[in-house]
């Protein structure tokens, strides 16, 4: 009697440990590359200066007070909200714009296919790619301003990457259209999988083209939409390496982003304290999206 | 059992599994360190990194190594990759304790890893080896011991385009300041080309450090005293800030300097866009391979009207010292010797093209171009220099000077006292 108890205890126990035994690999591998370096970062942000220093001493919210009263700091973050939004609000319109004309009825499956190609071009390059591109184009000797000059539209060289005043802008045009056919891909998936018979029903109640494209279209896009926005917000967050090779955060800190200030913090004045602050700042902005982005992730289920 | 202690269970067995296997992995490599320190200094294998090896001729760094391998039994396995790399790599291994045995360094990086303890104390290690440091042409110290010795030197003379020269109506190369900005004016006003460039991009800063403070330093000028910076107040500096100003005013640097990288300028100069630069001699052979009709020359760098003394000249270097976390220090000094006495560093002074480390060398430069032998004169003729050498942070001095400069040369500054004022401010926390 017992031994059977004891052996039925042993199966349940066997099977109820299997699941976790095949998430063990998966569990021990983001323990180490994700948990202890994301507790390291943070437990980093608590002492004044790690690594350069051999006795790091405990000194509370100090670096998190240094780092938000930083002017440079503050100008990240304006440059960094500015080149964030318009770079998601330009993706969403001109990925839907393109989208459309994708899905339209009007063209041939041959230019279509042609055309989705060309689209979708910018998002195949990788960063270094897309720098170089477009510092060239960019650069006062380059295509873009003989272009302008021969055209008459400006009487001198624009040195787009070098003046204070436009070089946020440019890099957020390069950021646009690198972005971009993410979200021209997804809103065409999302497109095709709209039901023809939604759009008959309207047409049989006699909507027009507007109406159809709001009442219809826009809601059936509503989930991916939103969580093309929060994915983008959270990458044009962090987008690094296209400032970095393109303006470095100059001329002086006119595009000096949250990333940028945090790669200099680390790497050029070895405050490792203070770059672990930035980062988990950064972290905390990610996050509270993040929480969203799976809420609503949840409730589309 | 619960369903939560038995997965709290597996967790931990699975834990404790990793932990022992990496711990018994860390094991056995110990055992075999040790085995190699009771032998006699033949079975020890030194690692060493650096960015060389990929700009010498393929194997030429091998061939050296091999060689001393040959003499010692000490053996070298290189870890060659490019210089940014290599830096990365580095900075690393010095936060982790990890480093490689012998590294290759650039002065620039010396305080930083000096005061992180990451790198060893050379001094003590030449006493204990009785090693005669006169020999060396010059030494990085912190806090008054060598951390780093320059084994090759990079000098940075004026790059000439002559063809721009001539069709601009410039007869001779300028060698003041007051003749340089008359050439510029020509070359402004007879051809389509600019006349100097600055590349003053915030990612890569040292435009500042070759393109700028050469200026300075060619004309005796200093921008330290006794080890902290003298910006503020400094005559000599105020005078070039100005000279720069007054090129930039008059449209005669090249457009887009603020987002320019030095490759760019050196784009520039190729194209034959630009009149005059100031770049390493390490970019001669690329120069001519990727423009062989280019038609340009070296000189030396133009100086203050009146100025008489001598010129400094600005210097990289490739330099070399050991890690702190290295087992077999008197090995790696023995390799660092080597590299250094007369005939290898001649050797290696003659394959990069570059100015030996050891005083006493004697490199062969039959073989070089007939440039490089006019580039070794000038070099010659003056001192070599570089004031960031060794400094604290000195990529964000040079970063932060740039930023200065740059809203100086826009106008958003209103003097140049003022100027070098802010930047004296932003330097001194570095040196605290």
């Amino acid at each position: 009697m017992n031994q059977t108890a004891g052996k039925g205890k042993k199966d349940i126990l066997k099977r109820q440990a299997t699941p976790y035994v095949y998430l063990l690999p998966t569990v021990v591998l983001m323990f180490i590359l994700l948990v202890i370096p994301i507790l390291m970062v943070i437990r980093y942000s608590f002492y004044d200066n790690v690594i350069i220093n051999k006795n790091p001493v405990f000194v509370g919210l100090q670096n998190y007070k240094a780092v938000l009263s930083d002017p440079n700091f503050l100008v990240a973050i304006r440059n960094t909200l500015f080149f964030v939004i318009v770079s998601i609000i330009a993706h969403l319109i001109i990925g839907m714009v393109f989208a459309l004309v994708l899905n339209t009825r009007y063209l041939g499956d041959k230019t279509k296919g042609i055309f989705r190609v060309i689209y979708a071009l910018p998002w195949m390059f990788t960063a270094s790619v897309i720098a170089i591109l477009w510092r060239m184009m960019l650069n006062p000797n380059g295509v873009i301003n003989y272009l302008i000059t021969s055209m008459n539209l400006v009487n001198d060289n624009i040195s787009f990457l070098a003046s204070r005043d436009i070089a946020l802008k440019a890099v957020t045009l390069i950021n646009i259209w690198s972005g971009y056919p993410f979200y021209m891909i997804s809103i065409l998936a999302g497109l095709q999988g709209i039901s023809t018979d939604l759009y008959e029903a309207s047409a049989l109640d006699g909507a027009n083209a507007v109406q159809t494209y709001f009442r219809i279209t826009v809601p059936q896009l509503k989930p991916i939409l939103i969580s093309l926005l929060m994915l983008d917000f959270v990458w044009t967050l962090q987008q690094f390496a296209l400032i970095w090779m393109t303006t470095g955060g100059g001329p002086v800190n006119a595009t000096e982003t949250i990333s940028t200030y945090i790669y200099k913090q680390g790497f050029t004045k070895y405050q490792y304290s203070m770059a672990s602050t930035g980062a988990v700042i950064l972290l905390i902005v990610c996050t509270i999206i993040g929480i969203f982005y799976v809420r609503q992730q949840r409730s589309g289920d | 059992m619960k369903k939560k202690t038995v997965m709290k269970k597996v967790l931990s067995i699975g834990l404790a599994s990793a932990m022992v296997l990496s711990l018994a992995a860390c094991g056995s490599e110990k055992k075999e360190d040790e085995k190699k320190q009771e032998g006699d200094s033949s079975g020890v294998t030194l690692e060493f990194q650096q960015w060389w090896g990929v700009e010498l001729p393929d194997g030429a760094l091998q061939k050296i190594c091999d060689d001393f391998t040959k003499d010692t039994g000490i053996q070298i396995e290189l870890l060659s990759n490019p210089y940014a790399d290599t830096k990365t790599q580095i900075a690393a291994g010095a936060a982790a304790g990890t480093m490689a045995d012998v590294v290759g360094l650039d002065g620039a990086w010396v305080y930083d890893f000096a005061k992180q303890g990451s790198i060893s104390n050379l001094t003590e290690l030449m006493k204990e080896d009785g090693y005669d440091d006169s020999q060396l042409s010059d030494q990085i110290k912190y806090e008054g011991n060598t951390y780093m010795i320059p084994v090759v030197n990079f000098a940075y003379p004026l790059y000439v385009n002559m063809d721009i020269l001539e069709k601009a109506g410039v007869s001779e190369i300028p060698a003041t300041w007051s003749e340089f900005l008359a050439a510029l004016d020509k070359i402004k006003n007879n051809t389509d080309a600019a006349g100097f460039s600055i590349p003053l991009s915030t990612e890569a800063p040292n435009g500042i450090q070759n393109q700028f403070m050469t200026w300075l330093w060619a004309s005796g000028g200093s921008m330290l005293k006794d080890g902290a910076p003298n910006l503020e107040g400094n005559k000599d500096l105020a005078k070039v800030v100005d000279f720069v100003k007054e090129m930039k005013d008059k449209g005669y640097i090249a457009d887009g300097a603020e987002a320019m990288k030095e490759q760019d300028m050196v784009n520039e100069f190729e194209n034959g866009r630009l009149a005059f630069m100031v770049d390493g001699i390490s970019h001669l052979t690329l120069i001519k391979e990727e423009s062989p009709d280019l038609n340009f020359d070296y000189a030396k760098m133009p100086v203050m009207d009146g100025y008489e003394g001598e010129s400094g000249m600005d210097v990289a270097n490739w330099g070399i010292g050991i890690a702190e976390n290295c087992e077999n220090k008197k090995e790696a000094m023995q390799f660092v010797e080597y590299l250094m006495s007369p005939e290898v560093n001649a050797e290696l002074a003659q394959l990069a093209n570059a100015f030996p480390g050891n005083a006493n060398a004697n490199p062969d430069y039959s073989q070089n171009d007939e440039l490089f032998k006019k580039a070794f004169e000038i070099f010659q003729s003056g001192y070599a220099t570089n004031e960031f050498t060794g400094l604290p942070t000195s990529e964000d001095l040079m970063r932060s000077f740039n930023e200065q400069l740059v809203l100086y040369l826009d106008g958003d500054t209103a003097s140049v006292d003022e100027m070098l004022g802010a930047a004296q401010k932003a330097w001194e926390p570095a040196f605290e």
